[in-house]
């Protein structure tokens, strides 16, 4: 895309899949891009609004299961921007993350299809996964990511699927093979909220760079380095001032 | 046995701490203890405190009232209260949602206001969906209990329809951010030019309501004198009328009682502290910030205070569904635990502001004169305690 244009976020059904707050993915995506003089918008594409025109970049977010199974029936009526889900970028976190996926299991072993984006399926665990969780991404450079995650699916990586991310701290994904999370060229999908992104602005940033094609330069806001230096302690139990390694490790990402 | 263990500790430890000695001793105490009373509960995400102090001021026209001031609303702190006023005939209980249930079979209510429910504290297990659930089911087991519930809510409707005895409050819904999709059927609500579903769940007739700041009920209209703020406590004062009056209380006398609050568990108090004014609001879920956030406009400095203790809820990722964006330039400070996280929140929302830790440090950077205090949970009882301390040495 051109320089000149206007970045189109969407969000995807925040009035349905916001119980976790992940609308504020869109904000800091938003942001980002503002405060560097790219001009963007965040286009709320609610349950009650009409098909949204395209946009370069789509956020969908979490819910309760009654709200996800609507989100995928609604997702799967409106044909075009199912269409559109395809081939443009997407960030899903938690409900937003197995509706892309093959089908979702509920919990009297009801399988729900999904819109099939995402090479994934999702049953219910044991117990629910509520917590502060550290991974290593698998993205060159973004380095460790910090979430809170809250759910009982559990995620199961098809071939076709590669991880976001390894679990270092907390349970991600589920499975024995220690993943968080799913990615293909155009989906970042993770369990994570924070909201994600505003915990971990080098995805935001790896996000965007995908969009308009080039690499951005650096962006600090105030407090930014302060939350992820709190839940980089926070996701390990351990006082900041014991961290030594992680913390190295986590600030020669910053710096590189 | 359990009333000499309540007369050794009174006035001793925490009032939760006193309810757990309690119900230790004896585990079925709340049960003994509610025996022959008329017992309130009143739950809800928010508005349970205001709305007890209110009810237990009206209710106190009557003769003595058991209430939980302090805001211990589990069975400890039910406990509690209800030992340390043996003899009071009445009792009003606030009561957290995830225990109305349990409480709700000791003491057989004679009324349970419902007032909204939003989410909080979601990492207790507690999406709205499943704690409605609950409430509807531990209701059902008590068919004399008066329900009076918040028409505007549909949750709330959702939660108590059906069940034999209801009275309906206009107690308005500010924050409609968890009620899209009908909690009955799972299809999307309509919202004009009121909600109603397609399923046939729709907002009933109230029985009590608000016109301007009068209250029209049970026949009659009452003025409200409230001295404590915002529109909320409009509502929350409407549903503490409407069972003050099931217990007996004309409006106008529970009117008149309602008007001596000034503040509750210290909520809108105002404290001097060096050379500030404090005004001191509490607001820790996206729902009660979209209540308190117009209440802010007319105060020249800011302190915001945000934790993440397990009473608070560990995760603060709800601070991302508060249009914090609209807030006014003006000093501004955030502290806590979670500093950090207000601040990026902040940072995002283009609002300039301090990061402290430690918010009576953060304080001293704040020019003199007035400022208003939001604080979470155990924020806002970790700073009134501070307070509190200092203002006696």
């Amino acid at each position: 895309m051109s320089r000149e244009s206007t970045v189109r976020i969407g969000l995807l059904l925040p009035d349905v899949l916001g119980t976790y707050s992940d609308r504020g993915n869109a904000v800091v995506l938003a942001q980002r891009l503002l405060r560097r003089g790219i001009d963007a918008e965040v286009i709320m594409v609610t349950a009650g609004s009409r098909s949204p025109g395209r946009c370069d970049l789509y956020v969908i977010g979490g819910g309760e299961d009654a709200a996800q199974s609507f989100a995928t029936d609604w997702l799967l009526q409106h044909r075009d921007l199912r269409v559109a889900l395809q081939t443009t970028r997407i960030l899903a976190v938690c409900a937003g993350l197995q509706v892309l996926g093959q089908w979702i299991e509920d919990g009297h072993g009801r399988r729900q299809p999904g819109l099939g984006i995402l090479d994934v399926t999702t049953s219910p665990g044991q117990r629910r996964a509520v917590g502060e969780v550290l991974t290593r991404c698998v993205l060159p450079g973004v380095g460790l990511l910090t979430g809170f995650e809250n759910h009982r699916g559990m995620t199961h990586l098809g071939p076709d699927a590669a991880p976001l991310a390894v679990v270092m701290h907390g349970v991600g994904n589920g499975s024995p093979d220690g993943s968080e999370g799913a990615l293909t060229p155009t989906v970042v999908g993770t369990y994570l909220h924070g909201p994600v992104l505003a915990r971990n602005p080098v995805l935001a940033d790896h996000l965007l760079q995908g969009v308009i094609g080039r690499d951005l330069p650096a962006l600090e806001l105030p407090d930014q380095e302060d939350v992820r230096d709190m839940h980089l302690a926070l996701a390990t139990h351990h006082p900041l001032e014991r961290l030594g390694p992680v913390r190295a490790a986590l600030h020669r990402r910053r710096s590189s | 046995m359990a009333a000499v263990a309540a007369r050794r500790l009174r006035g001793g430890e925490g009032v939760a701490t006193r309810g757990r000695v309690l119900l230790t001793l004896d585990p079925g105490a709340l049960s003994h203890l509610a025996q022959g009373r008329h017992v309130v509960l009143v739950t809800g995400t928010n508005g349970k405190t205001t709305t007890a102090h209110l009810l237990a001021a009206a209710l106190g026209t009557l003769g003595p009232v058991a209430h939980n001031a302090t805001g211990a609303n589990m069975a400890d702190g039910a406990v509690a209260a209800l030992a340390t006023r043996r003899h009071a005939p009445r009792a009003v209980l606030e009561v957290d949602e995830l225990h109305l249930t349990r409480i709700a079979d000791a003491v057989s209510p004679a009324v349970v206001v419902l007032l909204n429910l939003t989410r909080d504290q979601l990492d207790r297990g507690s999406e709205v969906a499943a704690v409605a659930t609950s409430i509807r089911e531990g209701l059902r087991r008590h068919p004399d209990t008066l329900v009076v519930a918040n028409r505007d809510d549909p949750v709330v409707v959702a939660t108590v329809e059906g069940l034999p005895r209801v009275t309906w409050v206009a107690a308005s819904a500010g924050w409609s951010g968890d009620a899209s999709l009908c909690l009955r059927c799972g299809r999307q609500l309509a919202t004009t030019p009121e909600w109603s579903c397609p399923c046939g769940l729709s907002r009933p007739p109230a029985d009590w309501e608000l016109h301007g700041e009068s209250v029209c009920g049970a026949g009659s209209t009452t003025p409200l004198r409230l001295r404590l703020p915002g529109r909320f406590n409009l509502g929350n004062a409407l549903a503490a009328m409407a069972a003050a009056h099931a217990l007996g209380v004309p409006p106008g006398d529970a009117s008149e009682a309602m008007s001596g609050l000034e503040s509750v568990a210290h909520r809108y108090a105002t404290v001097r502290h060096g050379p500030h004014q404090l005004h001191l609001l509490l607001a820790k879920n996206p729902a009660g910030w979209a209540e308190t956030l117009p209440l802010l406009k007319d105060y020249p400095a800011l302190l915001l205070v945000i934790n993440a203790r397990e009473a608070d809820g560990r995760d603060t990722s709800w601070l991302w569904d508060v249009p914090f964006e609209g807030l006014a330039s003006r000093p501004t400070v955030v502290s806590g635990d979670r500093a950090p996280d207000i601040g990026l929140r902040l940072s995002y929302a283009a609002v300039e502001h301090q990061t402290v830790h430690d918010p009576l440090v953060g304080l001293e950077l704040l020019p003199p004169g007035e400022v208003v205090v939001v604080a979470n949970y155990t924020a806002f009882a970790d700073l009134w305690r501070r307070l509190a301390v200092m203002s006696r040495r």
